[in-house]
């Protein structure tokens, strides 16, 4: 462009430039995102509500709901609990090994959930020393629930520690020293001090825990031993009903599934603003 | 390990010096000289705890995988890997996620150029709706994507059981890394050096090229290092497009899946370890980007 081009025309080129590149944007997503969104409520409703209400009020699919609900329930607990322990750890406190451990959190998200449930088993399997132990105690592990809730502990694990911890650092110490000159224990300093200022970090976090371990699909697929009725989850349950030519069933699930992602995205909208105001 | 802790506790002149050189990546600036306090019994306690709980869920499950694969010495090994299926999974899960880091490279960075610095109605929706692959389930996602691309399509577009339908489903579930990591640096960035840059002539193009490039390189790379990973390590999405054809579409998260179904806790084990070492260093030139961006700001 010459050097002395009035305002006009570079006014004009850039809104050009400008719609030219939203049109590109908006069609890739358009085709990725939004289209399959709208398939899957299309293919849902194709036939009316009824055969949905009745594909989803199924004693299967009511039993894949509950164990779905059991098993993310109790890995986004204890990754709440674990995801605060360390976020505090790595923010506040300084020790041997810390970009190690650092490093270490972040490993399951490069994990492919098929070697996460291969891992689980070759470690907690029937046949193995300590899973056999397990299960000759009358607990078994893999093809049961605590397998699955340790493989959605370790696929979510990262999620809950790396939403608090940029929180935890940005708050600072200031006030939680002077909670301690003031005499406050450590737990108190934590829930009337720490916790309030990290709790939208938190719930953002725990929110996006809940969204992977309700979605996982390959770990728990592994772990499970896809046991209709006993170990089957709504993932799978999306898949088994795929395979045995019941679309119906199939979609509803999907559908169930994808509306508690959109509340989930939310959701999400809802917290991330609050966390850096 | 806990004796070396405690006894780091009584001297606190020493702590702080370490605490800023070490917190780093985690924002450690605002922590300061106090950004770190005393190492007690408690700090020891939590980190006890810490490691047991990483251990027992992560670390010693991952590290029966490689000794599974290795136990039988690296012949042995090699040739689990290299078996012509598995071979050719591996392949094509590498080329696969090339391809697919590479176009989340360019649309990534365009549409969080676009989310910034444009805009239009139904922009905060939009906005929304990039984090929808993280919140779908892949087994869902790969159902739809199914449906839209695949026999029956209601567009006319059949890629199931081919590699492109493959590459559809990881785009899909890629999407929102590197749009994730260009965007809040795209937002930070200062944009009078932009209008400084036009005032003295130059037109868009240069000042994207000169000016606003550089800036974004560091999250860019790191954004499509993570579309990367993810991309050789995903299977829900791809389980049901691909079709599972070995030779064809087979990605090796599937075919792992096969011999594991197939009881082959050798042949499985030995492709993890491979996909394991992809994600270790991937995840360490991360780390080393990371550092490299920070230390450019």
């Amino acid at each position: 462009m010459p050097e002395l081009s009035s305002a006009a025309p570079k006014v004009a080129a850039s809104t050009v430039s400008k719609v030219a590149l939203r049109s590109v944007a908006l069609t890739y997503l358009f085709f990725l995102l939004v289209l399959p969104l709208l398939l899957i409520c299309w293919r849902t409703f194709d036939h009316g509500l009824t055969p949905v209400w009745t594909a989803l009020s199924s004693a299967s699919a009511l039993h894949a709901f509950k164990v779905t609900v059991i098993v993310a329930v109790l890995a986004v607990a204890l990754n709440t609990v674990f995801g605060v322990g360390v976020a505090i750890l790595l923010v506040r406190h300084d020790f041997p090994g810390k970009r190690v451990l650092n490093a270490f959190i972040d490993l399951p998200l490069a994990v492919s959930p098929v070697v996460v449930g291969l891992a689980l088993v070759l470690v907690y399997g029937n046949t193995t020393a300590l899973g056999g132990w397990f299960s000759d105690h009358g607990f078994p592990i893999i093809f049961s629930i605590p397998g699955m809730v340790l493989a959605t502990v370790f696929v979510s694990l990262p999620l809950i520690v790396r939403a608090v911890a940029p929180v935890l650092a940005e708050v600072g110490v200031e006030q939680e020293q002077a909670a301690w000159t003031l005499g406050a224990s450590p737990w108190a300093a934590f829930r009337r001090i720490t916790l309030p200022a990290i709790r939208w970090a938190l719930a953002y976090g725990m929110v996006l825990a809940l969204a992977r371990s309700l979605g996982e699909y390959g770990a728990v697929a592994v772990v499970s031993g896809r046991l209709v009725d006993q170990t089957q989850t709504l993932t799978l349950f999306v898949e088994e009903r795929y395979q045995n030519f019941d679309q119906a069933a199939a979609y509803a699930a999907s559908f169930a599934l994808a509306f508690l992602a959109v509340v989930i995205l939310l959701l999400i909208k809802f917290l991330r603003p609050k966390d850096s105001a | 390990m806990e004796a070396r802790i405690d006894l780091d506790s009584p001297p606190p002149p020493a702590a702080p010096a370490r605490g800023r050189r070490r917190l780093g990546g985690l924002g450690g600036r605002r922590g300061g000289p106090d950004g770190t306090r005393r190492v007690g019994p408690g700090v020891a306690l939590g980190l006890g705890m810490t490691t047991m709980y990483l251990s027992l869920i992560v670390l010693i499950p991952l590290a029966a995988v490689v000794w599974q694969s290795t136990e039988k010495g690296p012949a042995f090994f090699w040739q689990a890997v290299t078996t012509p299926e598995s071979w050719a999974a591996l392949k094509l899960t590498v080329v696969a996620s090339l391809l697919v880091a590479v176009v989340n490279l360019v649309m990534g960075t365009l549409i969080a150029w676009v989310l910034v610095r444009d805009t239009f109605r139904g922009k905060a929706l939009v906005d929304m709706l990039i984090d929808l692959p993280f919140a779908l389930p892949t087994i869902v996602a790969g159902l739809v994507l199914l449906a839209l691309y695949g026999p029956g399509s209601p567009l006319g577009v059949n890629l199931a059981y081919a590699r492109s339908g493959v590459v559809v489903a990881l785009l899909f579930v890629t999407l929102p890394f590197v749009v994730r990591t260009v965007q809040p640096v795209l937002l930070e960035l200062d944009r009078e050096m932009e209008s400084a840059a036009a005032s003295l002539g130059a037109g868009n193009a240069t000042i994207f090229r000169r000016i606003v490039l550089p800036n974004l390189i560091p999250a860019m790379a790191a954004g499509t290092a993570l579309a990367f990973a993810r991309s050789i390590s995903e299977f829900g999405a791809t389980v049901l497009i691909s079709g599972n054809i070995p030779f064809k579409t087979q990605v090796s998260a599937v075919s792992i899946f096969g011999q594991i179904e197939s009881d082959n806790p050798i042949g499985a084990a030995a492709v993890s370890t491979v996909l394991l070492v992809i994600a270790l260093v991937v995840l360490i030139l991360l780390d080393v980007l990371q550092r490299w961006g920070a230390r450019r700001a």
